[in-house]
């Protein structure tokens, strides 16, 4: 091999310093760990402790290397995980220095020495840093005859996750990542010297949302998952890159499967979204796919109201008989949730504007508003990560304000960079909502407190107040107007009338950019496919005659409906009252909506309901269709995530045998005489991508004025606020008893104040009521206003819109004890 | 040349295997019982001003806690997490790395005899095996009813920092200098019949939770606090230099009459 | 490398009587009572009784100075660190950054390290039992000279009575305006807090200290950052030993030059000598640094009973054991270092030949395991699996490998383990096997066939 001559004239590039690593020369960016430099020139040190999103521990000792400064070599060998890169170092790893060598030799002796050797029975084996890197740089024989340390295991610390102390390096790469990334510092270093060991207190389990990561990231078999735990080999295994259906963030994964079955998920490395994390319910909750309640057969009611099995010819055929009636009659109307990809959402939408010959159509299978859809027709729909706000703006802004939106329970990744961002350059949050919650005190946010429903009249106050001098508004408009600054929309800012608007006139006071952060993933999706009532898809205004025609020649139609279509609430009221004749429905659970009693009475009512789900629900039980439809497992497919980032996955399973929403619109629609042309999901995003985007202007936002705050007219009455859990009862977390043990436990909040006024006592019951029930929750004292009662959304014990049909900003009776 | 008799056994403590558990969901932490009365809280809030960030208040509190318990509790570990808003992990990972932290309940005397390598070389393995056997109990054990007048709790201490007036032990972290078997055993003989017999060097003898009160930085009587400060200190041993050198005439070399001037300001 | 059966009969044990050697005509006396003067003073603990032996006018004279002319002071002196690594302590005040922004910007503070717990180390808690007020002041002048405001003494916990004590004198200065607001009128704010530690040897380890300090567990930190610009809550700190500390006003008040007629041109000063063990009369022998185990010896009135001397440590059971044939290596950081060992706390621990090398070496050997943090793989594991060789040897079970083996992990520890404590844990059983590899391998020798009812059983299934 020959040297290029010009190689030592090459200067260093700025921020930069040149080293040389087992005599190769290397430029690395100033400040770099010397065991990544290592590793860009393909030079494997081995390591437990490190980890590159932890911070440096330097524990293991078994990345040593021989080091030399400025001519002299160090006189001990050096943690390559903790030094960093100087100019002129001169490195020799286990390659090229046999001080390194034995250096790591003796360190995976003596790690080797206490740990069991029971590689055959332990879940790890096969992906195994311990393993791999004991059969690189380990004796073959050993030479401690002594006793070995045992303990009893495994020893749960909590519902899902498992320790064998024994089979512990003390890498402490689980405690730092509960530290450091999750703010969960429920499993600590207990004890001393040899004797010590990873725990939790006596009185506290590992009690996080991102407890799995540990799981992932431990480089020894010590602690494993209660729910995979035994279940399979990772040699055989069949992995498939995946993305996860729980939230907006659009994590990528890694789907394991075994002979037809999920066995696990982890996180996938991608450092623009999920870095290498994923919340649990991500991580865990997959188990629906194999759930008794899965659909499988197309079925259809007969004479005697009994649904029963049936074939697809049949199932569709009378599907398309009974929605051409229904269209021929008062219309057919299409409503979906948030389950849907990208693809499903616009065959829903082109199947409503194609078949049904409406713009009736909304995803919005949630409390919503018309002026949400100036909203997002305004901030949302058509923003890509090159135009709007990302997970890394994100991180690098100076100050943001989350609204609407409690990041940790609602979407977990963004939380993760908040925090991320909150430690590692001291970024300033801020939250508009009703009490710390774990969140808020896990990003050091500062809370902008409202009564619930009074959250847009604060938001008006304070932008109206900033001009003045010392008003305590100008700290949250200033760091607002700060270059990057970021606000963060959820899509609850629907269920209080002018959120939307003061949004838009702080974005406009301060000039920060505004992201919507949907719960759900594929809300995103839906509304950029156009399933929604006033938009096509692209974000094309349904009221602009262009726009109408431009998709109308790519569809090939002669027109599309010209009236803006009604919202899910404006669907079911219709249908309740006989003015539609026809549902479409998929993904929908009634008692997400609004009110559910009128979601119900609307199905039960309507002329005709086809339903499309994987699991038999609510609106199964009422359809006169029901054609099951795919989970993701078994599809290919993508979300759209919040920040406008397409996430493409894969089928894991096998997917013959089951039909995604798509295909089964696509031949329903064949059946009522018209193309879609979504065969399959690529055909459909083939179809949706020669759309193309919107050209237009985006239109100004919302100006709804702020409504006022809702009093508490009597004695006894409170201000709900509610929002939903990470772990909950939610459908997709169906049959994960070890998930459901680490959700938070359902409690009644109220500040002390209101709990004395009330009569209300700390730990024992409380009775939350409206007309429709009650819920009775242990009351648990919190910094909320005064006169508000909060209670989690969906969790056991403590179903809101379902018991109550009531919803943030609702006014409910709060009195102690069980009964209402 | 024989082997010293002894090592009675090994240093390292009883490996600690915490009881089996499941966690269905996630427990109620129960609110901290009210031993922690208010004058305790009150002495927690007087720790925690003594420090510019508060957790540096954690292991004077874990003293504290021991004052009142006599150990540290489950219960004292939630006292320390909500004062310093910590999470019980946390604290426990504090508390059960530090030895003078007991995990079980304590005598109303801790008897720790020092059997480091010098102090074992001149008797103090003896020492400790022979109360071992007088008492009944072993390392971290204790003989009667914890926290009852004349219960001891017994150890073997690691180096005491006294190798001058070995072997040593101390009660209640008092020294007992130059001990032997025959001296120990008078000792704790006298401290089961509820005796405070006087430590060579140190306060009047009072109990294991009264001087954890001490370590926390409180006493409860100022005229005893007083008299324990004013405890006999140096041994005959500590002053031999400087009474020998005294004795001969011997001092450093005289210092300058005046303070000498301050070198210059360094040039910056 | 000798390894003597019989140990050379130990020059001073005929020196029964006391030594008989006077100041010499250049050198100060053998013995030179600096920071020990005032011990056999009436109530010396008592401010009263330090007022009256010129205490406190040190602190006066530093208030006049500007503070980096007592970091010079102090570096001109060659004071150095008397804890054990003996760092230069002037160079160590002038580390911390002064400045209006950037880290010189951010609140200082001096930390006293009172965690005194290396086996045979027993100076500091005299010091502190018998002349607390000088430690205090030499607090005071060093937070003057550094600009810390608030300083923290971290006393082992177990040393109660030094506790008592520091805290008593720390009130009285407060009473008297040594401390706290506007210190003698100066301007100078400072105030104190005696920290009770809770048992842990690590927490002598400056950083593990701090984290100690801090609340958390004493493990040890990663450097850099260096204590000095992040230390106690990650400001500018300077941890200094009790011992160091307390030299500070005796050189304000004699000046660098007068410090510097005790002791070497690279170690000067006097220094506490702590002879404990087989001699007749252990104590606290206050002597210039560079004194040597045959003076110290004679000073301690020779080997206790005539029985023969056989090992001994220089600063403590971190420091290489040395044997008769180091009589007369001065005791100074070079001397101790330039004969295979190191000065340490110049805890002089003396045995004879009664004493058993395996055994010594086994007890410390479980004392590192003790008090081995965890943190690290080497010094964790590694000290677990000494002590087990360890006690199988010395109970008669050992073979002829096990001695190669240990010296292979000890190799496999020092310099491999992330603190200096590793590195400790090696020291006895290295130096031990250096100079008496013959006692290790007779263990062996004298047993029959080694039968390991533990290994058998675990083979077996049956119970030992």
């Amino acid at each position: 091999m020959t040297i290029a001559p010009d190689k030592d004239t090459k200067p260093v590039p700025d921020g930069y310093v040149r080293l040389t690593i087992d005599g190769i020369e290397v430029d690395a960016p100033k400040g770099e760990i010397l065991i990544r430099t290592c590793e860009r020139l393909g030079i494997i040190v081995p390591r437990f402790c490190d980890h590159p999103l932890l911070e440096p521990a330097g524990a293991c000792r078994q990345c040593l290397v021989e080091v030399e400064m400025g001519g002299r070599p160090m006189p001990k060998p050096q943690a390559s995980c903790t030094m960093t890169v100087a100019d002129g170092m001169v490195v020799k790893t286990q390659h090229t220095s046999a001080v390194a060598d034995k250096a790591q030799q003796g360190v995976m002796e003596l790690l080797l020495i206490n740990h069991p050797l029971d590689c055959p029975i332990c879940d790890k084996g096969g992906e195994c840093p311990l393993q791999n890197q004991a059969m690189t740089s380990g004796r073959t024989d050993s030479r401690f005859v002594e006793t070995k340390r045992t303990f009893p295991k495994p020893l749960p610390i909590s519902s899902q996750v498992l320790l064998d102390r024994e089979r512990c390096v003390l890498c402490q790469r689980c405690t730092r990542f509960s530290e450091e990334i999750a703010g969960d510092p429920f499993i600590d270093l207990l004890e001393r010297g040899a004797n010590q060991q990873i725990g939790t207190a006596e009185d506290m389990p590992f009690q996080s949302y991102f407890s799995g990561n540990t799981i992932q990231i431990c480089p020894v078999g010590a602690l494993t998952s209660a729910a995979y735990r035994f279940r399979s080999r990772p040699f055989d295994l069949v992995s498939t890159p995946s993305v996860c259906e729980h939230c907006s963030s659009g994590c990528a994964q890694r789907t394991d499967a075994r002979r037809g079955s999920v066995m696990r998920r982890l996180a996938g490395n991608d450092p623009e979204v999920n870095e290498e994390w994923t919340c649990d319910k991500g991580r865990f909750a997959f188990r629906y796919l194999q759930s008794k309640g899965r659909i499988t057969r197309p079925m259809i009611r007969e004479e005697n109201g009994e649904l029963v099995e049936t074939s697809w010819t049949e199932a569709l055929r009378a599907a398309a008989h009974g929605l051409l009636a229904a269209r021929g009659h008062n219309g057919i109307g299409v409503l979906t949730g948030g389950r849907l990809t990208v693809e499903d959402a616009y065959s829903y939408a082109k199947f409503a504007r194609v078949a049904a010959h409406t713009n009736d159509v909304d995803f919005r299978a949630r409390p919503h508003s018309a002026e949400e859809l100036e909203f997002l027709a305004a901030h949302a729909v058509g923003t890509t990560p090159d135009t709007g706000v990302t997970f890394t703006a994100v991180e690098a802004a100076p100050a943001v304000l989350t609204v609407a939106l409690d990041p940790e329970d609602e979407a977990g990744i963004v939380f993760l960079r908040l925090r991320k961002a909150v430690r590692k350059r001291g970024q300033r949050v801020f939250q508009l909502g009703q009490w710390t919650t774990p969140g808020t005190r896990k990003t050091e946010a500062t809370l902008v407190k409202a009564v619930p429903g009074a959250e847009a009249a604060v938001l008006r106050e304070l932008i109206s107040a900033a001009g003045e001098k010392d008003a305590p508004a100008s700290e949250l408009i200033d760091a607002l107007s700060g270059p990057g600054a970021v606000v963060l929309v959820g899509d609850r800012a629907a269920e209080v009338p002018g959120l939307y608007s003061a949004v838009t006139a702080l974005a406009t006071r301060t000039g920060a950019k505004v992201a919507w952060i949907p719960r759900r993933a594929g809300d995103r999706g839906a509304l950029d496919a156009g399933a929604v009532p006033t938009l096509l898809p692209g974000g094309r205004p349904v009221a602009d005659a262009a726009a109408r025609a431009e998709v109308a020649q790519a569809w090939g139609v002669h027109e599309l409906p010209a009236t803006p279509g009604r919202s899910t609430d404006e669907i079911l009221a219709a249908a309740a009252r006989g003015e539609l004749s026809g549902l479409v429905v998929g993904g929908v659970d009634p008692d997400d909506l609004a009110d559910p009693a009128l979601a119900r009475r609307a199905l039960r009512e309507v002329g005709y309901l086809v339903s499309l789900e994987m699991h038999h629900s609510a609106v199964t039980e009422l359809a006169d269709v029901v054609l099951p439809v795919a989970p993701d497992a078994q599809r290919a497919g993508s979300y759209l995530n919040w920040e406008g980032r397409l996430r493409e996955f894969p089928s894991t399973l096998d997917p013959s045998g089951v039909l995604p929403d798509c295909r089964v619109l696509d031949t329903l629609a064949v059946e009522m005489d018209a193309d879609l042309f979504t065969q399959t999901p690529a055909a459909a995003m083939g179809d949706l991508q020669r759309l193309g985007a919107h050209t237009g202007t985006a239109p100004a936002g919302p100006t709804v004025e702020a409504g006022a705050a809702p009093r508490p007219a009597e004695y006894g009455q409170a201000v709900l606020a509610t929002w939903r859990q990470l772990v909950d009862d939610g459908s997709l977390s169906i049959d994960e008893p070890a998930l459901a043990g680490t959700a938070r436990p359902a409690r009644a909040r109220v500040n002390a104040a209101t709990a004395e006024r009330l009569g209300l006592v700390e730990g024992l019951e409380a009775s939350v009521a409206t007309d429709r029930g009650a819920i009775t929750l242990p009351v648990e004292f919190t910094d909320l206003p005064d006169g508000v009662v909060w209670l989690p959304a969906n969790s056991p014990g403590s179903a809101v819109r379902a018991t109550l049909g009531a919803g943030h900003g609702s006014l409910v009776r709060v009195s102690a004890g069980g009964a209402a | 040349m024989t082997l010293p008799e002894g090592n009675p056994e090994t240093n390292s403590r009883v490996a600690v295997a915490p009881a089996e558990r499941t966690w269905t969901a996630q427990p109620d932490q129960g609110p901290v019982s009210p031993t922690f009365d208010e004058l305790t809280r009150q002495r927690a809030k007087g720790i925690i001003a003594r420090y510019p960030v508060a957790r540096s208040a954690l292991l004077p509190l874990l003293h504290l806690v021991q004052s009142v318990e006599g150990h540290v509790s489950q219960d004292g570990i939630r006292f320390c997490a909500e004062t310093l808003e910590l999470t019980t992990a946390e604290v426990s990972a504090v508390a059960t790395f530090y030895t003078m932290y007991k995990r079980t309940p304590c005598g109303e005397h801790l008897v720790s005899v020092c059997t480091n390598t010098l102090c074992a070389a001149l008797g103090g393995d003896d020492i400790y095996a022979a109360l071992k056997a007088r008492l009944g109990i072993g390392h971290e054990e204790t003989v009667g009813e914890p926290g009852t007048t004349g219960s001891i709790t017994l150890e073997h201490a690691e180096c005491l920092a006294a190798c001058d007036l070995a072997p040593v032990l101390q009660v209640n972290y008092e020294y007992y200098d130059n001990q032997s078997v025959a001296s120990a055993e008078a000792l704790v003989d006298a401290l089961r019949r509820g005796e405070k017999p006087p430590p060579t060097r140190g306060a009047p003898l009072t109990d294991l939770r009264t001087v954890e009160l001490e370590l926390a930085g409180f006493t409860d009587d100022p005229a005893l606090a007083a008299a324990a400060v004013a405890g006999p200190s140096a041994a005959p041993e500590t002053l031999r230099g400087v009474q020998m050198a005294a004795e001969r005439g011997w001092a450093a070399p005289a210092m300058p009459g005046e303070h000498p001037a301050l070198p210059p300001l360094p040039e910056k | 490398m000798s390894t003597p059966d019989k140990p050379e009969k130990a020059s001073g044990l005929d020196t029964a009587g006391p030594a008989d050697t006077g100041p010499g005509p250049e050198g100060p006396a053998p013995l030179t009572p600096v920071l020990t003067r005032r011990w056999t003073a009436e109530r010396s603990w008592t401010l009263e009784s330090y007022e009256q032996l010129d205490g406190y006018r040190a602190l006066r004279t530093a208030l006049t100075a500007h503070p980096d002319q007592l970091i010079s002071l102090v570096k001109d002196s060659g004071l150095r660190g008397r804890g054990g690594a003996g760092f230069p302590t002037g160079m160590k005040w002038s580390f911390i950054p002064q400045g209006s922004t950037g880290p010189g910007a951010k609140p200082k503070y001096l930390v006293v390290n009172a965690d005194e717990g290396e086996p045979g180390t027993c100076k500091d808690i005299p010091t502190m039992m018998a002349d607390p007020h000088s430690l205090i002041e030499g607090c005071v002048i060093t937070s003057y000279a550094i600009r810390a405001n608030f300083c923290a003494i971290y006393v082992r916990g177990e040393a109660l009575h030094p506790i008592r004590r520091l805290r008593a004198a720390v009130a009285e200065a407060y009473a008297a305006g040594y401390l706290g607001k506007d210190v003698l009128g100066s301007g100078f704010d400072l105030d104190i807090v005696v920290h009770a530690g809770a048992g842990a040897y690590i927490c002598g380890e400056e950083t593990a200290l701090l984290d100690s300090l801090e609340g958390r567990r004493g493990q040890p930190r990663l450097k850099p950052p260096f204590p000095a610009t992040a230390g106690l809550y990650a400001s500018p700190t300077v941890v200094n030993n009790v011992e160091t500390i307390a030299s500070v006003p005796a050189i304000v008040a004699g000046g660098s030059a007068w410090f510097r007629t005790m002791g070497s041109e690279k170690s000067p000063g006097p220094k506490i000598y702590s002879v404990s063990g087989h001699v007749e009369r252990p104590g606290q022998y206050e002597a210039p640094l560079g004194v040597t185990l045959r003076q110290l010896l004679e000073l301690a009135g020779g080997m206790k009973d005539g029985i023969p001397l056989k090992f001994w440590t220089p600063g403590g059971s971190s420091t290489p054991i040395f044997t008769a044939e180091h009589l007369d290596v001065p005791l100074d950081f070079e001397g101790a270092a330039a004969a295979g060992s190191m000065l340490g706390t110049t805890a002089v621990q003396v045995f004879n030949e009664t004493v058993s090398v395996p055994w010594a070496v086994m007890k410390w050997t479980e004392f590192y395991k003790h008090e081995s943090c965890g943190k690290c793989t080497p010094c964790r594991e590694g000290t677990y699996w000494l002590v087990q060789i360890l006690e199988r040897m010395v109970h008669g079970e050992g073979t002829a490998e096990d001695v190669e083996t240990m010296l292979d992990i000890c190799d496999n520890i020092l310099g491999r383990s992330f603190c200096a404590l590793g590195d400790g844990a090696t020291s006895p059983i290295t130096s031990g096997i250096k100079y008496f590899r013959q006692e290790f391998l007779d263990l062996v020798a004298q047993q029959p066939a080694v039968a390991r009812p533990e290994q058998l059983a675990e083979l077996t299934g049956a119970p030992a």
